[in-house]
């Protein structure tokens, strides 16, 4: 069972690699929480072939999803993937704390390799394959949307880059299957991560899970400000875009400036590993110092690069649930422009305590706070955007609401941090992931479950079920308060992050209480899949064809839902900020749904299989070149550079929607919006919302 | 005794008392952090954190006003409130929401800068002449170096209360995190690297100290007693340790330096002279300041 | 509708522009790679461990003439771009892609010998943190390069095959981007790495 079976042709691998055979050889319950897992996901991925071959949905789901260069439906797929990601590191952060709450002074269910490697899936998760794709996706979706555009600038890279976000996301996968993951930390640090200390398959696939990421984001973040550069409809100056296509303008050139720090550092780690450089290794002149550099010079814009789509969203959330325009648009814009520059300014902060000068600390310590002024100025302009409006308290204002209380304590706890002094005593600590937390979770996840909610009626015609929106709301922000309060207590009683095992009784009552949290957030994310479920029971009565469920304010409300392949029957001249709501309430001269002269013939790109193919071949020849099975590595790199020249070879790849078609889909939409029954603000969490606002 | 300047003022006093409070009145977790602090840099950074946690209740407080209040007040079912929806700007309320967080942070600025250079761990603390320790980290295990004394112990490290410590770190494994909550903010210890740490009990007590970076199995496990031990216990101690009977050189070094954790302190009575400078040579460095291989981007081992 | 098939597919100006604005993009990218493995091996340059150094190491020559290869290849990129730009006979056009493409392996040739030359000192990357960093950065270079021929090979493949369409003209361009932004790294490399080694 130690030996490798046949290393020609698997490379390392041997028998016990898989979690079945690891629960057969040793029934413990670490190994069958493994096996039931690596079960979960075989059985699972069966499930689903079976599911989709008993109803013929094969060709569908391959020519009008997988293949499709639709923006929409990428973004659609990127936020699916998002979900599937969330409920495997949501399970495993429940395991986690399960495992804290009984080990006090005895081992506990899990051992502490498999407790090392869920807390550095479920944080390279959280980050990689679930945060990155569900702001990559809500971007995709909505931000061509908004500026009047037909798709991205590069529909085909658009592809490419889902695909290998979803190839990383699939080796994450592929790590419960066979072989163990990293016990590095997201974060991957080495020397720990080096062949030296970690000689198994885990940092392989961490290292390369996570660059198929990095170079998928990158891919899409020069997709996106290239849309928002060269895309934008006519008319449509800087300072009239929507400010969620500000946010995505800035979290784009943070993805491009901030992920290839990332790729070069996974990418000299993995030097380190496969050709035995020296680069951060403890001897030969290695130094581990440059990853600590590179790592957190991407690791700090990142966390703007979360969390400003979200504020994004939140911009267009407050505004629309205000009935009012947005305070401080200009504030906003200059706010979100000052945050993206600071972010490449305050990186040194993850590593106060590695022993650098008092000055640089300091520096680098009032850098971090001043980070604070132009996030509490954007807070403060929602506050005022909600000053003289009226306010309507749906499911996304909800998370909002919840959002600004919350961060606001997260930036209490940020400021603590950015205290040098204050942060060697809690680096490390729970006070530390009690923190990020706090700043992930409404900063980030609310946001992106606000913008679910906000536009999922956009993307599929009907208002998702209020009563379990409103469930599911309630437990993510009970639970989080559960989970994560009681770990700023534990992290100022010196309890190290990571820990899996403890020795202090009186940790007791918090790390229970923690426990109940993190149930409570699980409830959450079934709630989230219950009102999913609901709201497809009960479309048609939640069916909101006229398209603008909320008398929305920026383009995308002013077309069909969900939207033709086209978007845009006639592209709109726009000569303002919240055109379609001035149009809409008589304080602009054009009517709202105004029937264009004449229809054009449109030019969209064919769907294309090559960007799936090189997904999966990157990562086929990643699991290759992680399992050393040298030729799969060889063979799946050819079989992608293949897919890319052949693409490039391809003439065919356009097709044309003719005018009468178009003219034809438009004046169905035209005819049942005359039709729809218009409704008042009052009415509009009720099935008497067809989305159409009253004027 | 060691004290520092602000120890006097009266919120320094009150800090330690709501600490105390805290730590008697049933938070008990608490008390093993670092709001039951023993020591002079410790109670000095738990003064910082009251001072910077007060100022922030005028940060969050508002947010934490205003956003239920104006959400509700201004709820669509109230008829009674203004409704003005294209008011969208106001010097007034621009000048609100920019100055005075400027301000706050600027006072935090001055704040920062201050205790950044009191607290910095390489800051020698004043009074007498420290005792010099040598740190190694291992997988999993802490072995401590007193290299006036020529002995060395693994987990357990003796301190004479009021009298600074200054601890040299170096790691002859992967990177770890030496903390000791109660005592001093952690400092990190890596491999061919020294980094400082300077610290002081001011009672007699058993401090908790551990790794704070996760090294692998026995991370849960790394932990060791700090001995805060008046001056006569101090000197018995030391007695004991020069009396126990295993020696520490180069030769076992590889059977001490293996993974394993230690659940009872060892103590060496005798130890090679210059191991520290040893453990620092074969993980790539070298003891001399300055002439270490390779200059990091961040390191001040040269300082 | 076969008539107008043939025509979308052919960008129109705006597209072209957009296309040349996401290379453009795409290249600062690249360059924040490069400029960080600078930044790493400028941190790593004394961490010899005791093995060969930048100055025993490093031929100025050799790399002085491989400098020239790879300026005088982005001049004859840039002629093979006016042969494009003004319609010049399809020869010409041929003539002077494929002699950048010749100039790019003979660089490469030479580079291939300085490291194994390097490797016959024993100054190969395993050696010490300091060859890690310089093997990590320059090669890249390299691979820049290959992909740099090979991108060249498929275009002259496709003005072969498919002709100067407006798709094959506008990935030209982007490659002809591509070639000088590997001239400017070559440039830092040969005054940071070489030069610099000497000076130290």
């Amino acid at each position: 069972m130690n030996t490798p079976v046949w290393p020609l042709l698997l490379g390392r691998f041997e028998w016990r690699d898989l979690p079945f055979v690891r629960a057969i050889l040793d029934p413990s319950a670490s190994n069958l929480v493994g096996a039931f897992a690596g079960g979960l996901v075989v059985v699972g991925a069966i499930v689903v072939a079976l599911v989709l071959t008993r109803y013929g949905k094969w060709r569908y789901l391959w020519s009008e999803w997988l293949t499709s260069l639709d923006h929409k439906k990428i973004g659609i797929l990127y936020i699916a993937l998002a979900f599937v990601m969330l409920s495997r590191a949501l399970v495993e952060a429940v395991l986690m704390r399960g495992q804290q709450a009984v080990a006090i002074n005895t081992p506990g269910f899990l051992t502490p390799d498999h407790f090392g490697e869920l807390f550095s899936t479920h944080g390279s998760i959280m980050i990689f394959f679930m945060a990155m794709p569900f702001l990559t996706g809500l971007i995709n979706f909505v931000m061509p949307l908004q500026i009047g555009a037909r798709d991205m600038a590069f529909p085909w890279a658009n592809s490419v880059a889902l695909w290998l976000t979803a190839g990383g996301a699939g080796l994450m996968m592929a790590s419960l299957i066979v072989g163990q993951f990293s016990t590095g930390g997201w974060t991957g640090y080495p020397p720990f991560t080096e062949v030296a200390f970690s000689p198994d398959v885990g940092p392989d696939y961490w290292i390369w899970a996570v660059s198929l990421g990095s170079i998928g984001s990158t891919m899409a973040g020069i997709n996106i400000a290239c849309t928002l550069y060269k895309q934008r409809a006519p008319g449509m100056a800087f300072m009239a875009m929507p400010l969620f296509c500000w946010t995505s303008l800035c979290t784009a050139i943070l993805m491009i400036f901030a992920m290839p720090p990332l790729t070069v550092a996974t990418a000299l780690l993995a030097l380190d590993r496969y050709l035995g450089f020296h680069m951060f290794t403890n001897d030969l002149g290695g130094n581990m110092m440059n990853y600590a550099n590179l790592f957190w010079l991407f690791g700090h814009p990142e966390v703007y690069i979360l969390i400003l789509p979200a504020f994004g969203v939140y911009s267009e959330v407050v505004s629309t649930f205000s009935t009012k325009e947005l305070y401080g648009y200009t504030s906003l814009v200059l706010a979100t422009m000052v945050i993206a520059v600071l972010s490449f300014t305050v990186w040194v902060h993850h590593f106060f305590t590695m022993g650098q000068s008092a000055n640089l600390n300091a520096v680098f310590g009032i850098a971090t706070m001043t980070i604070g002024v132009p996030t509490g100025v954007k807070i403060y302009d929602w506050i005022w955007t909600m000053f003289r409006g009226e306010v309507r308290f749906t499911v996304p204002m909800l998370y909002a609401l919840a959002f600004m209380m919350t961060f606001v304590l997260g930036g209490f706890t940020g400021i603590l941090l950015a205290m040098p002094p204050l942060d060697y005593l809690v680096h490390n600590t729970l006070f530390l992931v009690a923190h990020f937390h706090n700043m992930l979770i409404p900063g980030l996840l609310y946001g992106m479950l606000a913008g679910y909610h906000y536009w999922f009626p956009k993307a599929f015609g009907f208002r998702l079920d209020e009563k379990w929106g409103r469930i599911a709301f309630t437990c993510w922000v009970v639970g989080f308060y559960l989970a994560f309060m009681p770990l700023y207590v534990l992290g100022a009683s010196g309890m190290a992050r990571r820990t899996h095992e403890i020795f202090d009784p009186s940790f007791r009552p918090w790390l229970y209480v923690a426990m109940a949290g993190a149930g409570v957030l699980f409830c959450a994310l079934g709630s989230l899949f219950v009102q999913l479920v609901v709201s497809i029971r009960n479309r048609d009565a939640l069916r909101v064809f006229a398209g603008d469920p909320w008398d929305g304010r920026t383009l995308e409300w002013s077309i069909a839902s969900p939207p033709p392949e086209y978007n845009f029957a006639v592209v709109p001249n726009v000569d303002g900020r919240d055109i379609f709501y001035r149009r809409k309430h008589a304080e602009h001269q054009a009517p709202p749904y105004a029937e264009p002269y004449a229809y054009e013939d449109i030019v969209m790109p064919r769907n294309s299989a090559s960007g799936v193919a090189i997904g999966v071949f990157a990562a086929v020849s990643a699991f290759g070149l992680i399992w050393h099975m040298w030729w799969l590595g060889v063979a799946g790199a050819v079989v992608g550079i293949a897919a890319l020249v052949t693409r490039s070879f391809g003439r065919d790849q356009h097709r044309i929607l003719l005018a009468a078609d178009v003219a034809r889909e438009d004046r169905r939409w035209r005819a049942a919006l005359a039709e729809a029954r218009s409704i008042s603000r009052h009415t509009e969490m009720t099935t008497a919302n067809q989305g159409l606002a009253e004027r | 005794m060691i004290r520092r300047e602000c120890m006097r003022l009266p919120v320094a006093r009150w800090g330690v008392s709501v600490g105390l409070l805290v730590a008697l009145g049933g938070c008990s977790a608490l008390g093993h952090g670092f709001l039951a602090a023993a020591g002079p840099v410790a109670t000095h950074e738990r003064h910082l954190f009251l001072i910077v946690s007060a100022i922030l209740v005028f940060v969050a407080g508002p947010v934490l006003l205003l956003t239920p209040l104006f959400a509700w007040h201004y709820r669509l079912g109230n008829a009674d409130d203004a409704y003005r929806p294209n008011w969208n700007f106001s010097w007034w309320v621009e000048a609100l929401i920019w100055i005075p967080p400027i301000g706050i942070v600027v006072v935090l600025a001055v704040l920062l800068w201050t205790w950044t250079h009191i607290d910095d761990p390489y800051r020698k603390l004043p009074g007498a002449a420290p005792i010099e320790i040598e740190a190694i980290a291992l997988d999993w295990k802490w072995l401590f170096i007193y290299p006036d004394e020529g002995i060395a112990t693994i987990n357990q490290l003796a301190i004479p209360v009021g009298r600074p410590v200054h601890i040299r770190l170096t790691s002859a494994t992967v990177m770890q995190s030496m903390l000791i909550p109660r005592l001093a903010g952690q400092i990190y210890a890596m491999g061919g690297m020294t980094t400082e740490l300077n610290l002081a009990a001011s009672r007699p007590g058993q401090y908790l100290g551990k790794n704070t970076q996760y090294n692998g199995a026995g991370f849960a496990r790394e932990r060791f007693t700090v001995l805060a031990l008046p001056g006569a216990g101090y000197q018995a101690w030391l007695g004991r340790v020069h009396a126990a009977p295993r020696m520490l050189d180069q030769t076992n070094w590889s059977a001490v330096a293996q993974r394993s954790v230690a659940p009872q302190p060892v103590f060496f009575g005798t130890v090679q002279p210059g191991l520290f400078a040893h453990v620092l040579a074969k993980t790539g460095g070298s003891d001399s300041a300055g002439t270490m291989h390779g200059m990091p981007m961040t390191a001040k081992d040269a300082r | 509708m076969s008539k107008t098939a043939t025509e979308i597919e052919q960008p129109d100006a705006e597209q072209d522009d957009t296309a040349l604005f996401g290379f453009w993009i795409f290249l600062m990218s690249d360059a924040v790679i490069f400029a960080l493995l600078f930044a790493t091996y400028g941190t790593m340059t004394q961490a010899t461990a005791g093995g060969p150094t930048a100055a025993a190491e490093f031929k100025l020559v050799p790399t002085f003439i491989e400098t020239l290869l790879l300026l005088t290849s982005s001049a004859t990129f840039g002629r093979a771009s006016v042969a494009m730009k003004y319609d010049e006979p399809r020869r010409v056009l041929f003539f002077w892609l494929f002699v950048t493409l010749g100039l790019g392996l003979v660089f490469l040739g030479f580079e291939a010998k300085d490291f194994a030359d390097m490797f016959a000192d024993g100054a190969y990357p395993s050696r010490s943190g300091f060859l890690s960093a310089f093997f990590a950065l320059v090669p890249l270079h390299g691979l820049h390069v290959v992909a740099g021929c090979f991108w060249l090979i498929v275009m002259i493949v496709q003005v072969r095959v498919i002709g100067l369409d407006r798709r094959v003209k506008l990935n030209l361009l982007r490659l002809g981007l591509f070639w000088h932004f590997l001239d400017v790294v070559w440039i830092a490399i040969f005054s940071v790495v070489y030069l610099g080694g000497h000076i130290a």
